[in-house]
This record gives C-alpha cells, structure tokens and sequence, in this order.
C-alpha cells in the first residue's frame, strides 16, 4: 500500500480560505438540481395562479368601480408587489430549511466545519445558493408578468433586480435568526403566520400603504417587501416617488443586508464554537 | 363493567360494533392532543386563529374602499368585508383541519412512530381515525368561535342564521380532516406532501373567498363550484348573510359524504400500515 | 421456575410477502414465566415472528395461540396480555416522561386512579423518577429505552416482548437495562427477547431459538447449544491476512474443526493453551493469537456458516 500523503498536499487551504463558500453553493444546488420540476412548476405556476386569481379575478372588481389604483389597471398595479414577495418567499425557503437542517437535523454544518471552511463560508454559501434560486423564479416571474402586459415599459425588468436586493437583504437576516433559533418545533409556523404573512398583508401589496390608518403603517415602513415594492412600481409603471424616497428605499435594503449579513456571520459562528 | 384488568377491559368488546377495529377509546386520543397542545402545539394553534382575523383587517378594509359593494345573487347588496368575512371563515376551517390533518400526521405517522405505538395497545384504527379527526373539529370549532368574536361586533354578520356558521365550519373542518388523513396515510415520503400544498393554493385562490365567481366564464364556474373549499364558503356565506334555502343541504351532503369517505380510507390504510 | 403451562404455540408458522419468504413453517412453545429468546442475525426473521405474535401482522399459514387465542380473532384481548417494546423506540415526543406512560396506560381503558400510583412504581423501576417532568426528546438512548419498557408494563402484561432491547446502546446502559429485565423475570413475567448479541442472549435467556433466514436451525439452552454445537474452548489465531489461507490446510489436522474467518483462523478444542503449545512445536507462529471459551457465536457460524452481525 502506497505511504499516505499528508493531506496538506492534496488539500489547497488557501483556496479554500478564498473561495470556500463556493463550495457550500455548490453542495445546495446539487441538492436543488433533484427538485428542479417541482421548482419550475412552483416557479411558473405561483405567478399565474396569483395574477389570474387577484389580478385578473379581483383587479375586475376594482378596475369596474375605482378605474384602476394609482392610475393604471389593477393588475400593473399588483404585479410589482407579488414578484417581490415571490422573490422574499423563495430567499427564505432556501435560508431557512438548509440552516435548520445543518445545525440542528443532520448538523452538516458541523461536518462541512470540521474541514478548512469557516462558519462565515458556510452562511455565504447558503445566501448564494438561495440567490440562485431566487433569480431563476423571480425571472420566470417577471416574464409571466410580461406577458400578463404588467410592465408598461422595458424599464419594468428592473424591479427584477430590487426584488433581488430585497431577498438578499431580508434573507440573510432571517437566516441569522434561523441559526439563533433554539427551538425549531415551530420555526416555519411563526416565520410563516406571524412576519411573512402579516408583511404581505400589510406592505401595501394590495393596495396603496396610504390608504391604510396610520397605526397599521408602520408593518409597511419596516418592511422589506414595501420599500422594494415602491422601487418596483416606480420602475415598472412610472409611481411617483420623490427623490429622497428612492434613496430611503435603497438604503433600507442595504442597511439590512449589511447588517443582516453580520448579524448571521455572528450566529454562525457562535453556534459552530458551541 | 369498571375494571382496571387491560383484558377484561378488550373483552368487554367482544360482539360490539367492529370489535377488532374500534375499542371505543377514540376520546383518549382527544385527551392526548390537549397534553401535546398544553406543551408546545399551542402556538401554531393560536396563529390559526390570527390568519382570517389579518386577512379581514387587510382586504376588507383596504380593498373595500377600491371594491365597493357587491351584489349578491338574490339582488342584495353588501360590503366587501361582510362578503369575504364567510370565505375567510370557511377558508380557516379548512386550513387548520388540512395543517392538523396533513403534515401532524405525516409526522406522527412517518417520523415519531406514534401511531404504531397506539396501536400496538389494544387500541384500534377507528379509535386513531376518530381521536385524530375529533381534534381537528375542535380546533375548527374553536376558530369559528374565535373569529365570529370578531366579526359579529363589527357588524359583518346580519342574519340569527349566523350562529348556525359554528356548526358548519365543524362539519367543513370534518370533511377536510378525514380527507387530508386518508390521503396522508397513502403517503411515504415527503415529496408527496407536497401535492397537498400544490392542491390548496389554487383551491385558495379560486373558491370565491375574494370574489365572485361571476367573473368567470360559466364552464369554468361550474367546476370551480365542485371543488370543496367553494362549496364550503357558499355555505358558510348563505348562514352568514341570511340567504338560506333548502338547497344549503346539498353542501351539507357534500360534507358528509367527505367526512365518510374520508375515514374509511384512514382506518383501511391504518389496518394494512400497522396490522398486517 | 418455568412451569408447564403453554402461553404461546406456534405451528407450522408462515409469512411470506409475495416472493420473498420471512417466515418459513416454524414451530414452536413458549412456557408461562420462562425467558425466551430469538437468535439470529438481520432478515433472519426474528422481528417478523414477534409482530405475528403481537397481533401487528397477518401470517400466510399455519397456526398460532397465545394465551390460547387466535390473534386474527382476538387482536385486541392479545394486546391487552402483552407489553411491546420495538426495535426503534415510538414513544411520543410531543409528551414528557411521565404523560408518556399515562397515557399509554389510557389506550388500554385504564383509570386515571389506577395510572396514578403506577406511574410513581415504573419510573421508580426504570430509574426515571428524576426525569418525571422532562420531554422524551432530551433523553438518552438508554433511557428512551427504560421508558418503552417501563411504558409497556402499565397494563400489567404476563408477556413482555423485546425486539432487540440493547441495540445501540453503550455497554453501561446495556447492564442497567439487563439488571431490570431481569427483576422481571423474577416477578414472574414472561420475556420474549430478539437479540442479535451473544452475550445478550446468554444472560437473559433461558431457552434460545436460532432462526436463520426464517427457519430455526436449533432449539436449546445457551448451555446447552455450545455442549451440543461446539468445544469447550476457541484458540482464535491470525497470520496476517496474506497467510492465513495458506496455512489452514495444516491447522484443520490439529484440531477437531476449524473456521477460517477473513482476518483470522478460529480452532476448536477442548484445551486451546495445549493446541497453541502445539502450533508453536510445528513452527507455526501465530502473530496474535487468543483463547477463549465457546459462545454462542460459534455455535451460530457452525449452524450458518456465517457471523451473526454482518
């Protein structure tokens, strides 16, 4: 039997040290690449079932007695909103249940640490990976609003790329909490009845933020699906925001990822050093 | 017979209606779920009962003011909040029954092994059918009881008919539940879970809880109106805003008919699951 | 202590699922208050045997009695007369220690008067009275374990059955668990016990059944089956597993049989130090070497000619 190596020569550590957290992404995506028809059926059929049901079914209530919201039909005035949250909704799937499941299920993290890669590698790797997901849906999303005639101008795709940065942003976020979370029991339920829901609710999706009473507002201003959404009708159908907004919006979202990037960084590592 | 002898207790069994399926215990497993909930299930319990409340606070009220009034069938007009306020009621029904009924039960069944364990005692499947969808009722009663706390002093109810939308959101969550855990009972892995969801959404979206069914083309109406949620929620809207006819006993029906087929499929598939 | 009175018969016992056969016609007696054990390795059909008699699975063919009834007729009664351990434990997370055995005492019918103060005797008996308020989900392996058990003798059973009660469980919780089976067997409780380990077997059992892929090769005591299958002693030697094969033609003439294993050669005899002090006059130099006496593991690699764990 031929002498073993010692495992610093077939092991690169400064590669690892630079581009670790590729290997992580790498890890997700073989796992995503076995659900790829689920994910592409979810991904298609999300936008249309919501567009027909909402846009379509309530948009002809609505466009019937009030002519529309914001001057334009219902549904150019819903689609900015739901390609958000279907961009949120996926970042959080592809957060949450692999960071459960590396630290609690089948503490994979833990095994993934025990080689040259750091905690902050890992966290890295799980946000990519979800990105990844994130922009294929969110694409597929876009498109099917296009062809529903929700942009009015080729500027609309752009509102692709915001609700991208809200996903990030809110995902990393979430995904520090999910490292946190001691209790995993009912982690998905809370996250799903007591903030996604509400925030979807009560982000303006439906209608203007405005028209809610002032003491509901609030949900709507720390919201990441808000901000992102104003972003999104403005670039896709031209909703008048002021200068200073726009920049409130966009610093909101990075204000959130850069926290919630170190906020997870922190989680990971202290959970893998316990 | 009062005896604390596990054996005379199954013998006195001997003769009664399906001696070797059912024990007459169903309850205890009533009596279990209340244990469990007082531990930990509390929670997702309590955030059943916030979802229709959120749903109304925000529909009702903000996209009423872009709505306005719908007709109903019988010329009435009403608010968009009393028109959706049955759905959200009907629709949470169905939702805890469907939670309860589906993804409880998988892990009972599948992961924790809970089921063996009881029916490795002289328990039998009915027993486990009936405690398992007695539980759902009860959750679904206790939402209606919840949710029409809300609704009722906000005016959204005008008919004495009303009160009669308890008992009907029981009978939906029955339907839901039995069905939802004879169809979980045929599953292995959790891939298949997943056609629950893909299911419900649609069946969410289009059972006329946001409006009516009207906007649609009439083929597409008629198979909408076949689905179990729309039937629920046409029910529920009749109790609630008073237009009840003799014709409410078709969705009645229906339910029974669920609920009955539902429960057999659960107590055959338990028998070949665990006992033989 | 084991008097004559049958609690168990089996005869001509078959379960097949559709070609494969588990079970294959086996026949056999279980005596009131004796401790039965079935002995064999994986797949030898072991667990399906103990689900029949449990009342949990249909059987193809043949007959079956426990307590004199038929479980197909009597399911429920046949529950109500056993207590059930599996081989992975179900207890029910969502519950703590205590609720666990309260209610398993409910699925029988019992009365909240009757559980109570049994309760306060099994978690005695199962060394958890400390751990009376905690959830099952925070135990160890062990006591998981302690609890099926203790969870099973609720409803007072006169059968006890054990599918594989120590596996995966350390060697200090293997003892604890053995000492407990074993104030049953005294209290009189009939013990039904799957194992897969030798020494499992020899400790708790007095009468064992080999199965081996759904027949039973033999039927004894553990005594009684190494008198009867094997010598008194084992000289088990290694020559590097480059040599082994070579030098086994020579082994076999020394001694009354040999087993020639992929990494070592075992030898029976009645006196290995004497067969070792041979080897050595020969020339033949063993890189290790070790005697031993005979266990039931060689008695099942005489009847199978295969190891019991694989």
């Amino acid at each position: 039997m031929a002498a073993r190596q010692g495992s610093l020569v077939i092991v690169d550590v400064d590669r690892i040290k630079r581009h670790g957290a590729l290997s992580v992404v790498e890890g997700r995506l073989l796992v995503l690449l076995k659900y790829i028809p689920g994910l592409t059926s979810a991904a298609v059929a999300n936008p249309f079932l919501y567009l027909i049901a909402i846009g379509v079914g309530v948009g002809k209530l609505i466009n019937a007695h009030s002519g529309g919201v914001d001057g334009v039909k219902y549904l150019t005035f819903l689609a900015p909103a739901l390609l958000s949250t279907a961009a949120i909704q996926n970042a959080l799937d592809e957060v949450v249940f692999p960071t459960l499941e590396g630290f609690k299920w089948n503490k994979s993290f833990f095994a993934i640490n025990s080689t040259p890669i750091s905690g902050r590698q890992i966290a890295n790797g799980i946000l990519i990976a979800s990105l990844v997901r994130v922009t294929f849906s969110v694409t597929i999303y876009g498109t099917i609003v296009y062809l529903f005639g929700g942009f009015t101008s080729i500027r609309g795709w752009l509102a692709i790329p915001t609700s991208f940065a809200a996903a990030a942003a809110f995902g990393a976020f979430i995904m520090g909490i999910a490292a946190w979370a001691k209790n995993d029991d009912s982690f998905f339920m809370v996250l799903g009845r007591f903030v996604m829901m509400p925030l979807f609710l009560f982000s303006g999706t439906f209608y203007q933020l405005s028209s809610m009473p002032i003491y509901l507002r609030w949900i709507g201003w720390l919201s990441p699906l808000w901000h992102t959404t104003e972003l999104g009708r403005y670039l896709t159908y031209g909703h008048h925001i002021s200068g200073l907004m726009f920049c409130v919006h966009i610093g909101y979202l990075v204000a959130m990822f850069s926290f919630g990037m170190r906020f997870a960084h922190r989680q990971f590592e202290q959970r893998l050093a316990k | 017979m009062i005896t604390d002898n596990a054996v005379l207790i199954a013998q006195s069994r001997r003769g009664r209606f399906a001696e070797s399926r059912y024990s007459g215990r169903a309850h205890i497993l009533l009596e279990r779920s209340l244990i469990a909930f007082r531990n930990s299930a509390w929670l997702a319990v309590l955030s059943g009962f916030f979802e229709p409340v959120l749903y109304l606070l925000s529909f009702g009220y903000g996209l009423g003011h872009l709505i306005g009034k719908i007709p109903l069938q019988n010329g009435h007009v009403v608010s968009y909040a009393m028109y959706i306020a049955p759905g959200l009621l009907a629709t949470s029904a169905m939702n805890g029954a469907i939670y309860d009924s589906t993804w409880n039960v998988f892990f009972k069944l599948k992961h924790d092994r809970i089921y063996q364990g009881m029916l490795q005692t002289s328990l039998g499947p009915l027993d486990v059918a009936l405690g398992e969808i007695g539980w759902s009722l009860l959750r679904g009663f206790s939402y209606a009881v919840g949710f029409m706390c809300v609704v009722v002093p906000a005016g959204l109810i005008t008919s004495w008919w009303g009160i009669l939308a308890v008992p009907a959101a029981v009978l939906i969550a029955f339907g839901f539940a039995s069905v939802g855990m004879g169809i979980t009972s045929c599953f292995s892995t959790f891939q298949q879970m997943d056609y629950i969801n893909i299911a419900m959404l649609p069946m969410f979206l289009f059972s006329g809880s946001f409006y009516p069914l009207t906007v649609y083309p009439g083929y597409l109406q008629g198979i909408l109106k076949s689905l179990p949620l729309w039937q629920a929620i046409a029910m529920v809207r009749d109790l609630t805003l008073g237009i009840v006819t003799w014709g409410i006993l078709w969705h009645v029906l229906y339910f029974v008919v669920m609920a009955s087929v539902g429960v057999t499929i659960t107590t055959q598939r338990l028998t070949k699951l665990f006992l033989r | 202590m084991a008097n004559q009175e049958v609690l168990i018969e089996a005869k001509q016992l078959v379960k097949r699922y559709g070609d494969f056969t588990a079970v294959n016609g086996i026949d056999f007696q279980v005596r009131k208050g004796e401790s039965f054990g079935f002995l064999g390795p994986n797949g030898a059909g072991k667990s399906t045997t103990m689900r029949i008699i449990a009342a949990t699975l249909t059987r193809t063919s043949g007959e079956i009695t426990i307590l004199g009834k038929d479980p197909e007729k009597f399911g429920p009664e046949i529950k109500a007369h056993l207590g059930v351990v599996p081989q992975t434990d179900n207890l029910d997370n969502a519950l703590t220690v205590e609720e666990n055995l309260y209610i398993y005492g409910r699925y029988f019918g019992l009365s909240k008067k009757f559980i109570a103060p049994k309760i306060d005797e099994l978690l005695d008996f199962a060394q958890l009275t400390e751990k009376r308020s905690v959830k099952v989900e925070t135990l160890s392996g062990g006591m998981k374990r302690r609890l099926t058990i203790a969870r099973a003798l609720v409803s007072e059973p006169e059968i006890l059955m054990l599918d594989e009660p120590t596996t995966g469980l350390d060697p200090q919780a293997r003892h604890i668990l053995w000492d407990r089976l074993f104030r049953l067997k005294e209290q009189g409780v009939t013990l039904l016990i799957t194992t897969h380990y030798m020494d499992e077997a020899e400790q708790l059992c007095d009468r064992l059944m080999v199965m081996d892929k759904g027949s039973i090769m033999a039927e004894d005591s553990p005594a009684g089956l190494i008198k009867n299958f094997s010598t008194k002693e084992v000289l088990e030697v290694r020559f590097g597993s480059d040599r082994n094969a070579d030098v086994a033609p020579q082994l076999k003439e020394m001694c009354e049989r040999i087993e020639v294993l992929p990494d070592r050669i075992l030898m029976y005899a009645d006196d290995g130090e004497v067969l070792l002090h041979d080897l050595g006059q020969k020339g033949l130099h063993p890189l290790t070497s070790l005697v031993r006496r005979s266990s039931l593991e060689d008695v099942f690699l005489r009847l199978t000619g295969r190891t019991l764990v694989d």
